[in-house]
């Protein structure tokens, strides 16, 4: 146990430092540097150290990052190489590896063909909004559950949470007349951003995370605030929002990507070719479309995703086990 | 407040001052929540309510609905396709739970143990995730082609046979499976991966002392340390799943002869192709029953996990 060096904070695969190089000449007792670890696991470290365990460790490790990068990351290679390919040399056998020619003519013909940039802008109208309104909604209902506390805010917030047990799936047919003729008011929003909006804030989830977040903020900040004669809406804005970043970066994020992947609903209540959404154009034309102009469609669809993750990798993370760990 | 100027105009005072001061917080509360209701009212509530209604009722949008009390039941029922498409939707959860299930926690253990290249094996397991589902289904189809798809020429190179995929009865299924796992792998591992990193190291070292071998302390400290979550996770994937739509939709349209048809899709094509909303609708509340018993198993699970 005595080689164990625990780096709290820092990355477990750190490389070895030159400092950890120059102690290992010093010190002859160490021959190696030791695995170091941020938690204990299954394997023993002292295990691990040994000469057995270090190749068994290796040959795991070589084995797992082959197998991954070819389970995960060869498809995407495969679709983005893919669209560089002629017809022809798509149905070539045996398949090529590399593009014979770099071209980025499928990428062009699928942008113009497909009527990608409409489609873009229309998903981007659609999560834009959706992010917004569901912002506005959901923290201005979770802070008043929160922290206002009127009378049957209890009934009020189990009602909203009990949405999170219905299935979205199996009301889609009721929500859609809805959509298509609001009660009350008659109208028709189908093929309107409002369609995707409005559903999308009566998020139940988003609420009680939002809401959770809240009940943690302490009462005597924001009654400082109040005997300072702020209103419920400057308090809200100007107390509750800056120190509640965390988790409205969770929210904000779940919030697009779920409007951005999102494929039934809208294929309900967008039928029309003018207003649909990204992934429901590419479905609605994949049949028509040469191969590889379909391909390269598919990649232009997933790039804004895939930097989404990249940037708020984090966020996303944090909001993927936010709900289900300490639900 | 300003009126409380001495102890005992204060104590007069205080009753119709904290009465106004609740109806301005109740005021004010309701004024905030009043976006949030409107949208869950018109777009939850509701339709949760109609599902059950219209289920019961025939109506052309045009005449007054009319009762027809279980009518819309038995036509579904005495659809061919009816037993067909919960047996694919309860197969095709047992596969996907066969395969997404198990996989992502051995996955999760083994990307634990892992002192190198963490963020991106972590980061490429949840690529597909974040694609969005008609790429990833589409992207798989052109895979299956039977003649020029990724799949086949793999086969190809190791001298196997190439298979249908799906447009064989036998295999269409499980290339749906296959779909879905790929793309819904990543999350469960990270959630699993996370649960993993909370359990205390103590345990494994006792463990460890008590002469314990490696797969003796995955089965008498990992497991048992993250049973709660394993349990929650059970219930999430078969809500998930049973509602698998998007697959057959795209991928084969609930063929080759009904091999693939599923229950919402076959919601959907009463909905929108035959024209029978209502006996969608039963179709949906059945649905909703039985995963209602699923999803009251998770509330209770989870809840159980905060106490």
């Amino acid at each position: 146990m005595s080689n164990i060096t625990i780096t709290p904070g820092r990355s477990a695969g750190t490389p070895p430092t030159p400092a950890g190089k120059h102690q290992r000449g010093r010190t002859p007792r160490r021959p190696r540097k030791p695995m170091t670890s941020q938690f204990r696991t299954a394997v023993s470290p002292h295990q691990l150290n040994t000469t057995r365990g270090r190749i068994i460790y290796w040959i795991v490790l070589v084995v797992v990052v082959v197998s991954f990068t070819a389970a995960f990351v060869f498809p995407l290679y495969w679709m983005i190489t893919g669209a560089m390919k002629s017809s022809e040399e798509l149905n070539a056998i045996p398949p090529t590896f590399l593009p014979e020619h770099l071209s980025f003519d499928g990428y062009l013909e699928a942008w113009d063909l497909l009527g990608l940039g409409t489609l873009l802008g229309n998903t981007v109208l659609y999560a834009g909004g959706a992010w917004l309104l569901t912002l506005a909604i959901d923290v201005t209902a979770a802070y008043a559950l929160s922290k206002l506390r009127p009378v049957l805010g209890k009934v009020v917030l189990a009602l909203m949470l009990a949405t999170l047990m219905i299935p979205p799936m199996v009301i889609m047919l009721p929500a859609y007349l809805t959509v298509k003729d609001l009660p009350i008011f008659g109208w028709n929003l189908l093929n309107t951003p409002w369609a995707i909006w409005l559903p999308a804030a009566a998020n139940g989830f988003n609420i009680f995370l939002l809401k959770r977040f809240f009940d943690s903020i302490p009462k005597e900040l924001l009654e400082a605030a109040e005997i300072d004669g702020a209103s419920p809406v400057r308090i809200l804005w100007s107390v509750v929002m800056p120190i509640s970043r965390p988790i409205l970066g969770v929210v904000s994020i779940l919030t697009v990507v779920n409007v951005w992947r999102d494929f039934v609903w809208p294929l309900l209540v967008l039928p029309d070719s003018e207003k649909m959404s990204i992934s429901i154009g590419i479905a609605s034309l994949s049949s028509q479309m040469p191969q590889n102009v379909l391909i390269a469609s598919l990649v232009i669809a997933s790039i804004p995703t895939i930097v989404v993750f990249f940037i708020f990798q984090r966020s996303i993370m944090a909001g993927l086990t936010a709900g289900s760990l300490k639900g | 407040m300003t009126t409380a100027s001495t102890p005992v105009a204060g104590r007069k005072q205080r009753q119709p001052t904290k009465l106004r001061r609740s109806v301005k917080r109740n005021l004010t509360a309701y004024g905030f929540l009043c976006g949030a209701l409107i949208c869950f009212a018109f777009f939850s509530w509701y339709p949760m309510v109609w599902e059950v209604i219209l289920s019961f009722q025939q109506t052309n949008f045009v005449d007054p609905a009319v009762w027809v009390g279980f009518e819309n039941f038995r036509t579904v029922f005495n659809d061919p396709v009816f037993a067909p498409a919960w047996i694919n939707t309860a197969m095709f959860t047992l596969l996907a739970l066969l395969c997404g299930y198990a996989i992502p926690f051995v996955i999760a253990i083994v990307l634990n143990e892992l002192r190198h290249a963490r963020a991106y094996l972590r980061f490429i397991v949840y690529l597909p995730v974040m694609l969005p589902p008609a790429v990833g289904v589409l992207l798989f189809q052109w895979f299956y082609d039977p003649d020029y798809g990724l799949f086949n020429q793999i086969l190809g190179i190791f001298s196997l046979p190439g298979l249908q995929w799906l447009n064989s009865t036998s295999t269409a299924l499980i290339s749906l499976v296959i779909v879905s796992t790929w793309s819904n792998l990543g999350s469960g591992t990270l959630i699993y991966l996370a649960a993993l990193q909370t359990i205390p190291s103590e345990l494994y070292e006792a463990a460890e002392l008590d002469g314990a071998g490696l797969f003796k302390r995955i089965r008498h400290v990992t497991i048992p340390q993250t049973k709660l979550i394993l349990l929650v996770m059970l219930m999430l994937q078969i809500v998930a799943t049973m509602q698998v739509f998007i697959e057959p939709y795209l991928l084969t349209g609930g063929g080759p002869e009904d091999a693939t048809v599923s229950v919402v899709y076959l919601m959907y094509q009463y909905a929108f192709n035959f024209g029978n909303l209502n006996a969608g609708n039963a179709l949906g509340l059945m649905l909703m029953i039985v995963l209602m018993v699923f999803s009251a198993i998770y509330l209770r699970l989870s809840r159980d996990n905060t106490v």
